[in-house]
């Protein structure tokens, strides 16, 4: 299975990882990442108003692109995914807003939302199937104790990202039992780290981040992972002393390709 | 107070929002996770809108803390979105001339080594026209 795959700024210089381990983990279950080309920057966040256009080009040229080859369009960064996502359902939705976008992609040839966005989560869930998954575990990671922490970018508004129960989300924990290890459930696992005041405010990121760590801590957590590289500095920057890693080296480990990325 | 019904009529149309559902139990605010750094408060950002008193907002500190994670919105019993209210006056304030809170140079200062690109283009977004 072929995808059209839309990296994201950081997977390209901070988040190198995220990506790599994405691109093998996803060879090794048989699904090719066919990067976009001359991808923009999605632009981080969504801008919900609705006289905003030129900050959502970059992901409708991206949307189109993949509508074009008749691919689902597939994210790893969380934040890539909700501004995706939302714009997506924004030239679906919105008439208005529609129209405006499409003077601007007249020489494209138009585009009306007809692609599908797939997380990589998604995409392991209903496009590969975690029993799939499960199958193609080498290294199992059995024993370990792993916190789902999603944020808030993948989950809301769930009536748009419609990925999981927006309060009660199963399906990381649902890929963690998948690779062997032990999901570990804590309250606070659906509640934003801090996001981009960290610029500024760094004292938002360190209490809702430590509030965050401590929270999975007590709940027995040996690891946390996450999709989304500000989240991950966040929790790392604000004192975290438990491992946080992307979701995509827990899998690639299991599925005994890690080794193959490093020094990608 | 004022009663500024061309802003009000602006920030509805901008966002979408109608703030007239508002049954004010304050479900918002209390899932706020940056409600301890703002003045206004989410329900209070839809109640003022309402009322057409925007000027205080547009003024507050309290536009560059929200942290668009959409908490409000996906818990308010009545289907208000908040957080899209809070875009909408923050878009108003930053488009004003000479109002953008950040500018390139400030980055420098900002970075560090592991500093994720996504930090900074997030920024941008919600502190620049």
């Amino acid at each position: 299975m072929k995808v059209s795959y839309f990296p994201g700024c950081t997977l390209k210089n901070k988040a190198k990882d995220l990506d790599a381990y994405a691109y093998r983990s996803a060879e090794a279950l048989g699904v090719t990442l066919e990067e976009i080309e001359n991808w923009q920057c999605c632009g981080g966040v969504f801008t919900t108003s609705q006289d905003e256009v030129a900050t959502k080009l970059s992901s409708v040229r991206a949307l189109k692109y993949a509508a074009d080859r008749e691919q689902p369009l597939v994210t790893v960064c969380s934040a890539c995914h909700n501004v995706i996502k939302q714009t997506n359902h924004a030239m679906q939705t919105n008439k208005e807003f529609s129209a405006k976008v499409n003077r601007y992609m007249a020489n494209d040839g138009g585009y009306n939302g007809e692609a599908e966005v797939y997380h990589y989560l998604e995409m392991l869930r209903d496009l590969v199937g975690f029993d799939k998954v499960k199958e193609a575990v080498k290294n199992t990671l059995k024993g370990k104790k792993i916190a789902a922490y999603y944020g808030c970018l993948l989950l809301r508004p769930s009536k748009v990202m419609g990925m999981d129960d927006p309060e009660n989300p199963v399906i990381m924990e649902d890929l963690i039992r998948a690779l062997g290890a032990e999901a570990v459930i804590f309250a606070r696992r659906n509640e934003c780290c801090g996001a981009y005041t960290s610029v500024e405010s760094p004292e938002t990121a360190k209490r809702n981040a430590s509030a965050i760590v401590e929270n999975a801590k007590a709940a027995g957590a040996e690891m946390i992972i996450t999709a989304c590289p500000l989240c991950k500095y966040n929790l790392v920057k604000n004192g975290a002393d438990i491992p946080v890693v992307y979701f995509t080296e827990i899998l690639a480990e299991a599925l005994g390709v890690k080794e193959d990325t490093d020094g990608k | 107070m004022e009663n500024n019904k061309y802003l009000r009529e602006e920030i509805l149309r901008m966002s979408g929002v109608n703030t007239s559902k508002c049954m004010k139990c304050g479900k918002c605010s209390a899932t706020c996770p940056a409600y301890d750094e703002m003045e206004y408060h989410p329900h209070q950002f839809v109640g003022m809108v309402e009322m057409g008193d925007i000027e205080p907002l547009l003024k507050s500190e309290s536009l560059y803390k929200c942290l668009s994670c959409f908490a409000c919105v996906e818990r308010c019993p009545r289907g208000v979105e908040p957080a899209k209210v809070v875009e909408a006056v923050r878009l108003v304030a930053v488009r004003r001339q000479g109002a953008n809170r950040m500018t390139a140079n400030d980055v420098p200062e900002t970075i560090e080594e592991d500093t994720p690109q996504q930090l900074l283009v997030s920024a941008f977004r919600k502190y620049t026209k």
